[in-house]
């Protein structure tokens, strides 16, 4: 028996073969006259002012590093989860402590106006 | 060679040349995708040692939250998403050394530990490796203290954050 | 076992004994085995995945009071077939500013990411990709790909609507993923396995959503803003941001992203079928009385699921057309003050209880979890409630007093 990482392999690659497939038959059949202005951006027919990588709201950022903590937090609760039926009552409540300490961290957040969009 | 080795052997070297091109690339957005490619690389050698929890982790974690924060971060800084400037420095070689010494050092390490030149063992038929590791995680026989200072960490994490943007926001 | 009880290991038995006869390796014989196996299972969801336009273009045209395609064929079933050969045979433009290689990866990684939630689709108790013990995290794993494919695509566009799409792609990713895997965790401690096949089969005398009907309402809302469909829209938002992330793309490649989008939702609608409605069982036990073995059978199992599946992405587009879009900062606030604590709690209670109540017989344990989440909405909306009261005192000090007429 083989493992099931292997039917995964096998299944990521023929799933980046199939959209290929009608990628390269277009690229075959399609019409090709291309010219300057088809290629411009497209702004709803507005030219470009300045630079199209723009920089952008650094607010984002804060609550991506809080999405960033409670990720690896749930990555931990899985293995928890699963050993929950099998271990006492205590385990339980070890789980919610691990919860609790990162709720405190949610709540200093939220109090510090972290979470608020300005 | 077996198949498993060549496809070792083809990883590490998606997982090198990825690295690589990290530090080599001219776009800064190009050296975190390329970073995303690396991450992969190493979430394909847990799976082919049949580490499955490691393996989906990886991706979740690595490339599903850090790898796109990183993308995050060199979009939000404006004048560095097209560097032109020079990519080395002049004592580019010390750096170099000391990768190298690193590398002599893990690679003696790693020889030092007994078995290490043996393939691994399959794993018995039938064996949950994450209900293994959740067990060991909350018995207190086993790790959980680690598994609760753990949160203590991601919490100081939290403040940590929450602290330095508080200080940006005042200025 | 013959084929109508067993059709995949049937099929795989012969090609074995073909292929060994034919003195190909073991290891070959099984990756020749899994490939016409998936090529069959990918091939079969883009089948499904073209009649999705034509029933999403359908469903719409219901919702606004049309009557939708009704020209090429029978209730213009042809339509979808002729729009897949109009898109194949436009010229493709790509801006001349743009990020070559990293803008054609884009639409080939979003279409791979939803394709590759197919290997652990559960059709049926004998018609499935893989049954791995980490599959809800692979669920997890899946979607973060097509995260990353959607920032690819906004940002090598070099387009400001774009970019910003790509942008509030960040957004939406940190406003869903953290309920969501919250909410995967209760179907974990329910059903004691992350295997999408023991879910199921956990489901057989009780389904999950009767268990933890507030899990499912939250697992709903999340999959919803995964899919960044309406109310959750903003990275297409075409009234602001014309499309998003794909205004730049034509032809084929915009028709990946779009194929992605409907095969995506449809694939959620399985997930949900699977996480809390039984999947391809869930009979209340029906099938164990005499003469409803027939229940059993995996084309009977896989129809079931497909049904089931449907419901979903059919509530899913539901919700997509008779809501506005939300505010990027309301967005943002609802998922870190409200779904996040919510299924935070909901989950200790949930794992207490269970730990609790399974000693108990299953309908005191049914009635216990059921009862549990019925306090905690009942708490959730009284808290609200006394919220906006609060507000709304607030803002009545602020005005002047109303003018009488």
């Amino acid at each position: 028996m083989y493992s099931e990482w292997l039917y995964i392999g096998v299944f990521i690659i023929i799933g980046i073969i199939v959209p290929v497939v009608p990628l390269v038959f277009s690229a075959l059949v399609a019409p090709k006259k291309s010219n300057p202005s088809k290629q411009s951006t497209y702004e709803c027919g507005i030219e470009t002012v300045g630079e199209s990588w723009v920089q952008f709201k650094a607010q984002y950022y804060i609550f991506a590093l809080v999405f960033l903590v409670f990720d690896v937090e749930t990555v931990f609760l899985f293995p928890w989860a699963l050993s929950l039926n099998r271990m006492p009552m205590f385990v339980a409540l070890e789980g919610v402590l691990f919860i609790g300490i990162l709720v405190a961290g949610l709540v200093y957040a939220w109090r510090k106006g972290m979470l608020e969009w300005v | 060679m077996t198949a498993e080795q060549i496809l070792f052997l083809l990883t590490g070297a998606l997982i090198l040349g990825s690295a690589l091109m990290v530090v080599a690339t001219r776009k800064l957005l190009h050296a975190a995708l390329w970073l995303v490619a690396a991450l992969f690389g190493v979430a394909i050698l847990y799976a082919i040692l049949q580490a499955s929890f490691l393996a989906v982790v990886q991706v979740v974690v690595y490339i599903g939250a850090i790898a796109i924060l990183f993308i995050f971060a060199v979009m939000l800084t404006r004048r560095e998403m097209r560097d032109q400037g020079q990519q080395t420095r002049t004592n580019w070689w010390i750096a170099a050394l000391l990768g190298l010494l690193i590398l002599a050092g893990l690679v003696f390490l790693i020889l030092a530990v007994p078995g290490a030149d043996r393939l691994p063992a399959a794993l018995p038929e039938g064996l949950d490796t994450v209900r293994a590791l959740g067990n060991a995680l909350v018995s207190p026989e086993a790790y959980v203290l680690p598994f609760e200072v753990a949160s203590v960490l991601l919490l100081a994490a939290l403040v940590g954050a929450v602290y330095i943007a508080s200080v940006g926001k005042k200025d | 076992m013959t084929f109508w009880n067993d059709p995949i290991n049937f099929i795989a038995n012969w090609l074995t004994g073909l292929l060994t006869g034919w003195g190909v390796p073991d290891l070959w014989a099984t990756i020749i085995e899994y490939a016409l196996g998936i090529t069959a299972l990918i091939v079969f969801a883009m089948v499904l995945d073209i009649l999705l336009v034509w029933v999403e273009r359908k469903v719409v045209a219901r919702f606004q009071d049309r009557l939708g395609p009704n020209r090429i064929g029978p209730f213009g079933l042809i339509q979808p077939f002729a729009d897949i050969i109009k898109l194949v045979i436009k010229e493709d433009i790509t801006p001349a500013n743009a990020d070559k290689v990293v803008y054609n990866i884009a639409p080939v990684l979003a279409a791979t990411s939803v394709i590759s939630l197919w290997a652990i689709l559960p059709l049926s108790s004998r018609i499935f990709g893989v049954d791995m013990n980490v599959a809800l995290l692979y669920l997890v794993a899946a979607g973060a790909l097509g995260t990353l494919a959607i920032i690819m695509a906004g940002w090598s566009s070099n387009n400001k609507y774009a970019l910003i799409g790509a942008f509030r792609m960040v957004a939406n990713m940190v406003s869903y993923e953290i309920p969501m895997v919250i909410i995967l965790l209760i179907p974990t401690i329910l059903a004691d396995t992350m295997s999408v096949q023991g879910i199921t089969q956990a489901q057989s005398g009780i389904w999950f959503a009767i268990l933890s009907p507030l899990g499912f309402i939250i697992f709903f809302i999340s999959a919803i803003a995964e899919l960044g469909r309406s109310p959750f829209d903003l990275i297409e938002a075409e009234s602001e941001l014309t499309a998003g992330f794909n205004v730049e793309y034509s032809g084929m490649k915009f028709g990946w992203f779009f194929a992605s989008e409907l095969l995506h939702a449809f694939t959620f609608g399985g997930f949900m079928a699977v996480l809390f409605f039984g999947g391809y069982g869930g009979f209340f036990g029906l099938e164990k009385v005499a003469g409803f073995g027939w229940l059993t059978n995996p084309f009977v199992e896989s129809a079931v699921f497909l049904a089931k599946a449907m419901f979903g992405y059919w509530a899913i587009m539901w919700v997509k057309y008779s809501m506005p879009r939300v505010r990027i900062d309301h967005m943002l606030a609802f998922n870190w003050k409200f779904l996040v604590p919510l299924s935070l709690a909901l989950l200790v209670t949930t794992a207490i209880l269970h730990k609790l109540l399974i000693v108990l017989p299953t309908w005191q344990y049914a009635v216990g979890m059921f009862a549990s989440n019925v306090v905690i909405i009942t708490g959730t909306i009284e808290i609200l409630r006394a919220h906006g009261r609060k507000q709304r005192k607030a803002e009545e000090k602020l005005s002047p007093q109303p003018v009488k007429n």
